[in-house]
């Protein structure tokens, strides 16, 4: 507001001085709020356009009807009853969507574990270890080396790395460890988590650096001089002070797991659900309506992690 | 004042006037002509959506200099083929697919039948496509949507496919083949005959099947036949038991670990049987090709139940009209003349009317593609590369004995929603 007013003074002094009134009438609709609005306001259309009406029309297509070759816009639920079929008479076994979502949920916490525990310690290390704000530079920017490949081929990569004549295995067997090659490196549980903790820890590194570096040292130096030890001063300084950034690490790593179906299906050999997956396979099928009506089930179910997490940190609050 | 608006309003006036007579002389005389924009009018493009199989670039190359038109490809895979017909009908011109989209695609009422009548070499047509039957006379297997169920429609916008002959031609044929088992010889050291070998407890962990449900279900069908537990009406249109039966029988080999990994894109296959991760899984011929010419052995085994067949055909999309319908009709057939036939005979596929691929292929080539006699010379690939050295016989032999296997049609079944519900229950598993 100031930088404008010095501006029309600058330009033209007599014209604003000789206006009072209209001047004071200019500032009156110039409000802060309305400037607030009018800076937020690109970000909120592209939002408004790419993002939130796109999701009004998945929710609206969701209970649609639909047959083999076309929408049907006629209101039912046939998309959310058959995400559900069986799941009250197949009890107490799972139906296909509950075994789908314990799947994901199992991989996303195996995930979100393994990435918070590296991300973690790399950012500690990063904000506390190395001194120079240069060298902090430099091993930062070395962390995105990785990404300058495609996601692809950084999942891929694995493959000859982790198969059955892959090189560990052909190394294991060489020198004498194992007798058979090990079946259990690819295609499995195991190799999906490798590759999402290889794909996602960066995400985690980031905002927990970001906090890391912004904790006030003479607080640390407070801790030792009270005399708490190293671990007393990680529990009850450092992770108090860190948490916001490891809740938004958290968000991007569960988010990005749990709509994943690329990684899980090259990495998993198809065989592996994933809720993801399943929009995959109703989309190929032309069956949209029911696509979205999973889309939604999934958007639930991430959303009501995402508040439970921000729960525990009032993001807001704490930037 | 009055007068000077008034001289400027008549100066205005006669320069608009000035100006419009100059540009009506200049489009009357013709001048206009010269802009780009009426060239590129001129220029003969058709957009061409398909998936890989025919879109070689040596095919787009031959057209242009044979016909003048420039074929510009839209790749995609078979399910967003169909998915962009259905979504978006005006992003392309000439369109590629499978019959077995048919079912879907003729209803929604966005694809245009061609008139049989402006197919020069419709007559030549192979008879497994009109007939159901081969050149020599045997019977094809027609379980799924064959070819000839789906071909003809009753009327030129007709949804309803015709059982007799008309003039209304759903798809054109282009290419075709008869699809088995893919076998790593070397590794299994044994002769394999039958699909039930698929989910032999020998090969535990080293099998692999087609994660397109539509397809992948067939190869289950036949390997539950092959094992004798059951026999399907129509393996290509089951019912609701009948696919709970199916995939009850996958979901057991899946739960017992028969399976490494389900593949959905050529490479992907190629990729599992080079690097010895399966010795059996369900294939493409070309994909066969490719593990071969990587040193591999890899054998495109003939089995005792048959195959399960697979062809695509040539349509236009419905806002085609004018010229450029006469452009498509000239496309298709300029490429149903030989050149491409050959290209696409050369890479293990069939062509449509074989009497023109005939013509543009070596003799040689030809005793070996379609006689199953051993090559006399190295047989080559479209791009030279060596396939396969003299005295080699092409697995399944002759174009009679592999086509007249055929036991089955890829298919879309009347209960297909049941089945992609299925199918996601069987990867949940």
């Amino acid at each position: 507001m100031d930088t404008s007013e010095d501006i029309l003074h600058q330009a033209s002094p007599d014209l604003v001085r000789g206006s009072e009134t209209a001047r004071r009438s200019k500032a009156a609709r110039l409000s802060p709020s309305f400037i607030s609005w009018l800076q937020a306001g690109p970000m909120m259309l592209v939002f408004l356009a790419f993002f939130l009406i796109p999701l009004v029309f998945v929710v609206i297509v969701s209970f649609w009807d639909y047959n083999e070759y076309q929408l049907l816009p006629a209101f039912s639920g046939r998309g959310y009853t058959d995400t559900f079929e069986g799941c009250i008479a197949q009890l107490p076994d799972l139906c296909t969507i509950g075994k789908t979502y314990l799947m994901t949920l199992k991989l996303c916490f195996m995930v979100w574990a393994i990435t918070l525990f590296i991300g973690f310690w790399v950012a500690y290390f990063l904000a506390f270890h190395v001194k120079s704000k240069t060298w902090q530079m430099g091993l930062s920017l070395l962390c995105t080396i990785p990404f300058w490949t495609s996601n692809v081929i950084r999942m891929i990569a694995w493959i000859p790395l982790l198969g059955r004549n892959g090189l560990v295995n052909s190394g294991l067997v060489k020198t004498g460890l194992i007798n058979h090659p090990l079946e259990w490196l690819l295609f499995s549980e195991f190799s999906v988590v490798l590759a999402l903790v290889h794909l996602f820890t960066f995400f985690m590194v980031v905002p927990i650096f970001n906090s890391m570096v912004r904790i006030d040292k003479s607080l640390i130096e407070a801790a030792y001089d009270a005399g708490a030890t190293g671990f007393q001063t990680l529990v009850n300084v450092i992770i108090p002070l860190a948490k916001p950034g490891i809740v938004i690490g958290s968000i991007f790593v569960i988010t990005i797991v749990m709509g994943d179906f690329i990684t899980i299906g090259v990495m998993g050999g198809q065989q592996i659900a994933a809720a993801g997956k399943i929009i995959e396979t109703r989309v190929n099928a032309l069956q949209f309506p029911a696509a979205a009506a999973n889309a939604v089930i999934l958007l639930a179910i991430t959303f009501l992690i995402i508040t439970m997490m921000s729960r525990i940190v009032d993001i807001k609050k704490e930037l | 004042m009055t007068e000077t608006t008034g001289t400027k309003g008549v100066s205005r006036r006669t320069l608009l006037k000035g100006t419009a007579g100059l540009a009506g002389l200049a489009a009357g005389s013709g001048a206009i002509t010269g802009f780009p924009y009426v060239k590129s009018a001129d220029a003969k493009v058709l957009r061409y959506l398909g998936t890989a199989v025919n879109e070689g670039d040596d095919i787009s190359k031959q057209c242009l200099k044979d016909t003048g038109i420039k074929i510009e490809y839209i790749t995609a895979t078979t399910d967003d083929v169909t998915k962009r017909v259905m979504t978006q009908p005006n992003s392309f011109d000439v369109l590629d697919t499978e019959y077995f989209s048919l079912k879907k695609l003729v209803p929604s009422g966005n694809i245009l039948a061609l008139d049989a009548k402006k197919i020069k070499e419709f007559d030549n047509i192979t008879p497994v496509f009109t007939k159901g039957e081969t050149p020599g006379g045997k019977k094809i297997g027609n379980q799924g949507t064959a070819p000839w169920k789906v071909l003809y429609l009753e009327g030129k916008d007709s949804k309803t496919f015709s059982k007799t002959a008309t003039e209304f031609v759903t798809l054109i044929p282009t290419v075709y083949n008869a699809d088995t088992l893919g076998i790593r010889p070397d590794l299994i050291k044994r002769p394999i005959s039958s699909w039930s070998e698929l989910l032999n407890p020998e090969f535990k962990g080293k099998a692999s099947i087609l994660n397109i449900p539509s397809i992948g279900i067939m190869d289950a069908a036949m390997v539950v036949e092959a094992t004798g537990k059951y026999k399907y009406a129509d393996k290509g249109n089951m019912t609701k038991e009948e696919i709970d039966l199916t995939m009850k029988v996958m979901t057991e080999a899946k739960k017992a670990g028969q399976f490494r990994a389900f593949w959905k894109d050529f490479n992907e296959s190629v990729n599992l049987m080079a690097s010895g991760e399966t010795v059996i899984q369900s294939m493409w011929s070309p994909a066969v090709t490719k593990v071969r010419s990587m040193g591999i052995p890899c054998t495109f085994q003939p089995l005792k139940e048959g195959y399960r067949s697979w062809a695509s055909g040539f349509c236009v999309s419905k806002g085609v009209s004018g010229a450029k319908l006469e452009w498509a009709y000239e496309f298709v057939n300029w490429f149903l003349s030989g050149y491409a036939g050959a290209y696409l005979n050369r890479q293990g596929y069939y062509s449509a009317v074989l009497s023109t691929a005939k013509a543009h292929m070596e003799p040689y080539e030809w005793a070996y593609w379609m006689e199953g006699k051993p090559a006399e010379k190295d047989i080559k690939a479209p791009d030279g590369s060596l396939l396969e050295k003299a005295g080699a016989v092409r697995d399944g032999g002759s174009y009679e004995d592999r086509m007249g296997g055929v036991a089955c049609w890829n298919a879309v079944m009347d209960e297909n929603d049941y089945m992609v519900r299925k199918w996601n229950e069987f990867i949940a598993a």
